[in-house]
């Protein structure tokens, strides 16, 4: 354990804690809501029923087990080891995002809600969470930063198109952070009738375990698929780190296999020296932020220090509770991936495997090109291709020069 | 509890009335302003000063804190300031100044330090709504040892086993939120607090205020029949945000202070004889 784990209260073993993090710091008009969630989380864990109706929505729905895809012209650019992407960028709605959404909008059900309310920033959770409600007939309202329904018109079109109510969020910063609390508050308002489909592994306990319960098959799959082709475990499993949520469901399956290495990749933007960057846990220290202690951008006083990354999933000044735990425990380490070396990446895969990825998973085949180098040839690693990029063709075409007038 | 407490409520008790309880955030609109119509609020009647602690993330709050704290934060006021502000203040011996902070900020600042600090500056106790006593063990050491009042919050969806964690927990007076929702001025308080209420006072001796949406002296007067304080937050700082000046800011607070204290004072508190 690091120092900065000394330097808070141990509480490693209380439940809804991972080592000094997570918990629940939200308006206590809110711990019924969330003694409610957990104990109807448990009891559909327990249910085979519910995990029939899921992996069947799994396959039929969001077309799974993803393909785990071997990216032969991709490996000369990283040192020559074998490297391998999970596939979850051929999910509906394109991304990871959709495993948490239909677990938690089945669980909203199972608690009598009919009304789910999500945050968004980017605009890919609230997309997948629009998707979800249509599919189960419940209400969804989305809060989203206005800069950010600027920034991304197209999602705010397909959640629209989807049934959903977009509500710009023109607080504070107007990006996600600020989404946070305006859904937070309409969730203490309306507790009764509404489920917050938390869209990522932060949050109050239980939300963390939820979403990384359901995101828990992408680990599963993976572990089968590379044992089947491989042999063996791989050397390393990475992942971009925005909340955390695609990261956990991949590391879920290894946690307890030491010879695998875990890296996340954050946001490190303009580069962290430039204060423009989410980079939590290079630059950021131990707070609570939305209900839960964590790594948090914070000033000397304890004031949130906005974030920035060219990707809106990754734009976020905290990060999931147990990815904290993970990093002072050392059994995961957290790098930071700049602006640049995402958009390098970004471009070197779509050319030599005609895969446009997302810029959120841009920054873990950037850190795959590193790491790579670093094992040599007979590594073997493993990328969650956490989505797909056709949400930053503009930011993309900006980014190079294309002309899309 | 901090003697300074015990003395709002001893004191409300003895005029059969509840007492007043008033919220501002600090360095709204600049820390000298916001000094000004604390005392101003003394002065005018109310017993029991919560100075807020802006932040950035008020996920508790509704338009009105949220504007006034962002005016706040924008003007660079910090945790530091917050203290010199309850130190600048004089209240009167039977009157109590409060803070009512967020808890990462405290937790930055760190919580023996915070504790201590706030004590020396002459404040009897510490309001935090996203801090639930199972958080809570460091925060009820060192408040324990520097004397200083700890409140923690019931809501409408408290079982009886929160409230008693929550009263248990909790030193100089239980904070009733009295509706389900944010801080805000309403039109009326829910019949949600009168309930809330009366399960909280089966379950401790310890006074009760009743907050979130009160913003008449005729609201007030009506929570004062069944609360042992009365909280007002967003409607004095409506009145800021719609004056002209400092000057008349600080008259308005006063004012309204004033003609709450009164609604207070005008229902016939029922209070037990040794409560």
């Amino acid at each position: 354990m690091t120092a900065s784990a000394d330097t808070v209260d141990a509480r490693s073993s209380a439940p809804g804690h991972f080592g000094p993090y997570g918990g629940r710091f939200v308006p206590e008009a809110l711990m019924a809501a969330l003694d409610q969630l957990e104990e109807a989380f448990d009891a559909a864990c327990a249910d085979p029923d519910f995990a029939r109706e899921l992996a069947d929505l799994e396959k039929d729905y969001t077309g799974r087990p993803s393909p785990l895809t071997r990216a032969a012209r991709f490996e000369r650019e990283c040192g020559g080891a074998r490297i391998y992407f999970k596939r979850e960028d051929l999910n509906h709605t394109g991304s990871h995002k959709i495993n948490n959404v239909l677990g938690q909008a089945l669980l909203a059900a199972r608690m009598g809600k009919t009304r789910i309310i999500a945050e968004t920033g980017a605009g890919q959770h609230g997309v997948a969470s629009a998707t979800a409600a249509a599919l189960m007939g419940l209400e969804c309202v989305v809060y989203m930063g206005k800069e950010d329904t600027q920034r991304q018109a197209l999602n705010v079109a397909r959640m629209q198109l989807l049934g959903a109510t977009v509500i710009p969020v023109e607080t504070g910063s107007q990006t996600l952070k600020d989404a946070i609390n305006e859904a937070m508050r309409d969730w203490v308002t309306n507790v009764a009738t509404t489920h917050y489909l938390l869209g990522t592994v932060t949050g109050p306990s239980p939300f963390p375990r939820i979403v990384r319960h359901f995101h828990s098959v992408i680990g599963r799959e993976t572990r089968e698929q590379i044992l089947e082709i491989e042999g063996r475990l791989p050397d390393a499993a990475v992942a971009c780190v925005g909340g955390g949520s695609n990261a956990m469901g991949l590391f879920s399956a290894f946690l307890d296999d030491p010879e695998v290495r875990l890296v996340g990749y954050e946001a490190g933007g303009e580069g962290v020296e430039s204060g423009r960057h989410a980079a939590r846990f290079a630059m950021g220290a131990p707070g609570v932020l939305h209900g839960a202690r964590t790594y948090v951008m914070q000033d000397e006083w304890g004031q949130t220090i906005p974030s920035h990354s060219i990707s809106a999933g990754l734009d976020y000044p905290g990060v999931g509770p147990e990815h904290a735990w993970l990093h002072d425990s050392g059994r995961a380490t957290y790098e930071p991936v700049t602006d640049a070396e995402a958009m390098e990446a970004f471009s070197i895969v779509s050319r030599t495997e005609g895969i446009l990825p997302a810029i959120e998973t841009a920054h873990a085949l950037a850190g795959a090109m590193r790491l790579g180098r670093e094992l040599g040839p007979d590594a073997v690693i493993v990328i969650n291709l956490s989505g797909r990029g056709d949400k930053d063709v503009e930011t993309a075409a900006r980014w190079f020069g294309i002309d899309t007038t | 509890m901090n003697p300074r407490t015990a003395a709002v409520f001893d004191a409300a008790r003895t005029q059969h009335r509840s007492a007043l309880i008033g919220y501002l955030p600090a360095g709204f609109p600049t820390v000298d302003d916001s000094v000004e119509i604390f005392q101003t609020m003394l002065d005018s009647g109310v017993d029991l000063l919560e100075v807020g602690l802006p932040y950035s993330d008020p996920l508790m709050d509704g338009p009105a804190i949220q504007e006034s704290v962002e005016i706040a934060l924008e003007r660079g006021v910090t945790t530091a300031d917050v203290l010199s502000v309850v130190d600048r203040l004089t209240p009167a011996e039977h009157q109590a100044v409060y803070v009512m902070s967020y808890w990462n900020p405290i937790e930055r600042f760190g919580v023996q330090k915070f504790a201590d600090e706030l004590a020396a500056a002459g404040g009897s106790g510490v309001i935090t709504p996203d801090l639930t006593p199972e958080e809570a063990d460091a925060w009820i050491e060192v408040t324990e040892a520097a004397g200083i009042d700890r409140t923690f919050l019931v809501a409408p969806s408290s079982t009886d086993a929160r409230i008693d964690i929550v009263s248990g927990a909790t030193t100089g007076f239980v904070y009733a939120a009295s509706t389900m929702g944010v801080t805000g001025t309403r039109d009326t308080v829910s019949d949600a607090a009168p309930q809330l209420v009366g399960r909280v006072r089966e379950r401790t001796r310890q006074p009760i205020g009743v907050g979130l949406g009160v913003s008449s002296a005729e609201q007030a007067e009506s929570i004062a029949g069944y609360a042992d304080g009365v909280i007002v937050g967003s409607a004095f700082i409506r009145r800021v945000l719609d004056a002209e000046s400092s000057a008349e800011a600080t008259a308005e607070v006063g004012r309204f202070a004033a003609e709450l204290r009164a609604g207070v004072g005008r229902s016939t508190h029922l209070s037990e004889p040794d409560a």
